[in-house]
């Protein structure tokens, strides 16, 4: 059957301008063009500022989450993460001023103040999160004044989240704004007294599908307590007691390093890089929160908790392993931090990655990455649909691993995909859950459909559209 | 015809101000569904980045299909100086990589607000570029004034008045559809076919967006209306429309009725045995042809699927909501089998609605409770209080079952939570009773769960023994 494609054949994968932003590891001379503006019209997979502190603020369990502007930003975004919660499910009510026309003319301060009056009466929550848009943004709303008065008026935290859409085309900007919402939450009141535990934070994580939880147990286990994550299953109470941890663990970049840092220089709390992505990653973590403590007890019992997993999880890995040697992966994510895990991941599943890319990675992440890559690996800051395709084709990539714009690209080319996104239900972080990536991987990769999918059709003709 | 004081008017549209959990989306993503259905149409967002990304992420959920939509990515700089720069680099790229014979370009709250004359900047880009060949339409769907289903129809209107000629008259009847799913559009095309009605159906998303697999990914999906065919709509002999709810500005079959004297009918979505015979009736006056054999069968089976299944459907207390055209659609079909809805909602503030259900529910035992313009707040307090036990809408509702314990059959946009939201099937005879087999043995799934335990509850215990 003819090749109906609507396209004329000059149709170009790549604009001129993104050619700086795809290298190819170890012949790349120059440095990748990233975290930029994406460019218009290229149809980035980005979103925007209002995206990233909705993610990082949305699953503080339970605050009221009141998103300021017309109506399809809070739609779009509602109950769309994955964290789970053990209290509270506040946190998945999705909350809108629902601008409209004449708010838009008149302004939206006296009806912001009335919502937020609503919902304190209605769910009396220790703390509302405002978040600005880019309507509520550009018509000059002083969204911070009705946070004070409405945080005076009712005594609880009403914080303003600095997150209109067009503040920047990154939405690391939005992650930065969620960090200053959550610090102003976290300081405390003059005066008071902060008394250190040997409780420790765990900051960039989220809780999807129990990760945090997963955590948890681990570090229960060898005899270390978490205080609270940022944000995964968090309350506002144990958020606000914050200040009080020994030690911050930090997963994930985005803001977190920046909050860390915050966290440092104003209450002494030291932080560490962590990683529960991938065994070898979940050993070396544990094993540096073990060092910091610097005690026997917890030390044997990290030996011993490590040892245990990954004698229990090897088989299995190994069964997989067996089967996924030498197939070939793209990654695409948003921050160069799990591409990074992923990579190792992969690599430990015998595979081959011939293509990785980012949202919004920065400079010397893409420099790490193209250490670790093998040569011919393309490399691809804030890509498009057009260039994925492109890549996946001509790279022959049997498993993709991101989120799901990319999933539905990958099935129609026929390629496996595995989920790595911001609403998974599956955990993937410690030990169970590299068994459970692993297995993801391989009921993709070599699922019998697409045999079925290569059948020509009976009677002998091709398979077509 | 039902009086001024039989018109039930519906519950005081929130007088609450907050918006709590969204029951329609913003008005541009109603204008991309709409676009999708043109031939060679590719579709731009005239906006922050994070607006396009959003809403392919909503239809990439509900579609299963990559769905491509361009962004001007508008940031802090733009909305200080002005977009149009933008604008035109983006068609720039939209152009060189997607070759588009179509582009529609749609605003956002944030371009409305910054007062951007799209007309303006397309008319001089067109100059410009010296752009031939390519037809570009801008259609205002500023977020604030309507839902997506404004959206939709602001855009199908935007599209026929752009092509619309004064043209020969000719037999091809136009039919212009609401958003339904390309299952339901793929069903009214073969009932236009099986009555032997030669007909131009606008806007045609059922292939676009609903590609069977070919193992490629096309940048623009084969399928749509043509732009020949929408230019010979003025030489209709008539208009068919599944609009009631329409409002005048935004109807394209009324601008037809106006312009170009084309006669118009608006019909209710042919949804239930009444809606689809209003359909047959009509279009066998247009024809002469009775009922040919194959949907005489249909019906048929329908008529006895619904004796079959009354006693069951007597026990059903509706909740449905969602896109008005289908809440009408749907209410009437629960109606015609003894189960009159309780709650009946749209996010939508239209002013036809509670007028055409009017004759509907006048009769009922319990009267309904409409709201309009309402979000899920206010239809689980109104389900509640009515003790509904069935809900019929979109995925936004799935709070109803998690809840309080309403089992939801779902139809509608968006269907994030389900697999095949395109194949849901409730148009023609066929497609009801498909849609009243999902609703019947949804009932009776609920009721053989829970029947043994609530009669032991009721009847064993309290004897005393």
């Amino acid at each position: 059957m003819e090749d109906s494609c609507a396209l004329p054949a000059a149709a170009v994968a790549c604009i001129d301008e993104r050619q700086d932003s795809i290298q190819t590891a170890g012949t790349s001379r120059t440095r990748i063009h990233c975290a930029d503006d994406s460019l218009a019209g290229s149809v980035s997979q980005r979103a925007c500022v209002f995206c990233g502190a909705r993610v990082v603020l949305n699953p503080v369990t339970d605050a009221v989450h009141l998103v300021h502007g017309p109506i399809g930003c809070a739609t779009y975004t509602m109950d769309i993460r994955g964290s789970l919660s053990s209290g509270s499910e506040l946190f998945r009510n999705s909350f809108s001023t629902d601008m409209k026309e004449r708010d838009v003319i008149f302004g939206g301060e006296k009806k912001l103040a009335a919502c937020i009056d609503e919902v304190v009466e209605k769910y009396c929550p220790p703390a509302v999160f405002v978040y600005a848009t880019c309507v509520s943004g550009m018509i000059g709303d002083d969204i911070i004044a009705v946070c004070k008065a409405a945080s005076a008026r009712h005594n609880i935290d009403v914080i303003p989240v600095e997150s209109s859409g067009f503040i920047s085309g990154n939405k690391v900007v939005g992650y930065r704004a969620a960090a200053e919402a959550l610090l102003r939450l976290i300081r405390p009141k003059d005066g008071e007294v902060i008394e250190k535990t040997r409780k420790i934070n765990f900051l960039g994580e989220y809780n999807l599908g129990g990760e945090k939880w997963l955590a948890e147990r681990y570090l229960r286990e060898i005899g270390v307590e978490i205080n609270v994550a940022f944000t995964g299953d968090s309350t506002v109470a144990a958020l606000k007691r914050a200040p009080s941890a020994c030690l911050n663990l930090v997963q994930c970049t985005g803001s977190m390093h920046w909050v860390a840092q915050n966290l440092e220089r104003t209450f002494g709390t030291p932080y560490m890089d962590v990683n529960f992505f991938g065994p070898e990653n979940t050993a070396e973590s544990l094993r540096k929160i073990a060092a910091f403590f610097d005690d026997t007890a917890i030390t044997e019992r990290t030996e011993a908790l490590i040892s245990r997993e990954m004698t229990r999880i090897r088989p299995t890995i190994e069964k997989y392993r067996s089967r996924l040697r030498g197939k070939r992966a793209a990654i695409y994510v948003g921050g160069a931090y799990k591409a990074i895990a992923i990579i190792r991941q992969l690599r430990g599943l015998g595979m081959e990655i011939v293509l990785t890319g980012t949202q919004t990675g920065k400079q010397d992440e893409y420099e790490s990455m193209g250490r670790i890559l093998s040569e011919g690996t393309v490399i691809i800051d804030d890509a498009n649909p057009a260039e994925l395709e492109k890549f996946l084709v001509e790279k022959k990539v049997d498993v993709m691993i991101g989120g799901v714009k990319e999933r539905v690209l990958a099935y129609k080319l026929g390629i496996g995909f595995v989920d790595h996104n911001h609403d998974r239900k599956d955990g993937l972080a410690g030990f169970d859950g590299s068994v459970r990536f692993a297995r993801e991987v391989y009921v993709t990769t070599c699922s019998p459909v697409w045999q079925s999918l290569k059948t020509a059709l009976p009677g002998g003709s091709v398979h077509g559209q | 015809m039902a009086s001024e004081a039989a018109v039930p008017s519906p519950a005081q549209a929130r007088v609450k101000q907050v918006n709590e959990n969204q029951c329609n989306m913003c008005m541009p993503i109603g204008g991309v569904v709409a676009f999708k259905g043109i031939e060679n149409a590719m579709v731009l967002v005239h906006g922050s980045q994070g607006c396009s990304t959003y809403m392919r992420l909503a239809n990439v959920e509900h579609f299963n299909e990559p769905v491509d939509i361009a962004s001007s990515s508008l940031n802090e700089k733009q909305t200080i100086h002005g977009g149009e720069a933008n604008l035109k680099k983006a068609m720039d790229n939209v152009i060189r990589v997607y070759q588009p014979k179509v582009l529609g370009i749609l605003t956002t709250c944030l371009a409305e607000t910054m007062g951007e004359d799209i007309d303006r900047i397309v008319a001089s880009y067109i100059v410009e570029r010296k752009i031939t060949g390519i037809d570009i339409i801008p259609v205002p769907t500023p977020s604030y004034s309507g839902t997506h289903t404004e959206g939709f129809w602001a855009a199908a209107r935007g599209i026929v008045a752009y092509y619309a000629r004064s043209t020969e008259s000719h037999r091809c009847i136009n039919v212009i559809i609401p958003n339904i799913s390309p299952a339901d559009i793929r069903e009214i095309k073969r009932i236009l076919g099986l009555m032997g009605i030669e007909y131009t159906l606008l806007p045609d998303f059922s292939m676009t967006l609903d590609r069977p697999f070919g193992g490629k990914y096309q940048k623009i999906p084969t399928g749509g209306t043509t732009v020949k065919e929408i230019a010979e709509m003025p030489g209709a002999p008539m208009t068919i429309q599944f609009g009631t709810t329409c409002p005048d500005s935004l109807s394209p079959g009324l601008f037809l009725q106006q312009e170009y004297n084309v006669p118009l009918v608006n019909l209710p979505l042919p949804i239930g045995l009444e809606n689809t015979d209003l359909l047959i009736g009509t279009l066998s006056k247009i024809t002469g042809n009775a009922l040919p054999e194959e949907l005489a069968l249909e019906r048929g089976w329908l008529l006895d699927g619904m004796a079959d299944s009354h006693k069951y459907n007597a026990d059903g207390r509706p909740v449905v909501y969602g896109e008005p055209e289908l809440v009408y659609a749907f209410s009437s079909a629960c109606a015609e089998n003894g189960a009159m809805p309780l709650v009946i909602a749209s996010g939508s503030k239209t002013s036809h609605l509670a007028e055409l259900l009017a004759p509907l529910i006048r009769n009922a035992d319990e009267q309904p409770v409409l709201l309009e313009e309402s979000d899920f707040a206010a239809i689980e307090e109104a389900a509640r209080g009515a003790q509904a036990n069935i809900a019929i809408g979109h995925s936004g509702g799935k709070s109803l079952s998690e809840r309080h314990d309403i089992p939801l059959v779902r139809m509608g946009y968006p269907i994030h939570d389900r697999i095949g939201g395109q194949r849901i099937l409730s148009a023609g005879y066929r497609g009801t009773l498909a849609f009243l087999d999902r609703f019947t043995n949804t009932l009776l799934e609920h009721k053989y769960a829970t029947y043994r335990q609530k009669i032991k509850e009721e009847l064993c215990i309290s004897e005393g023994i």
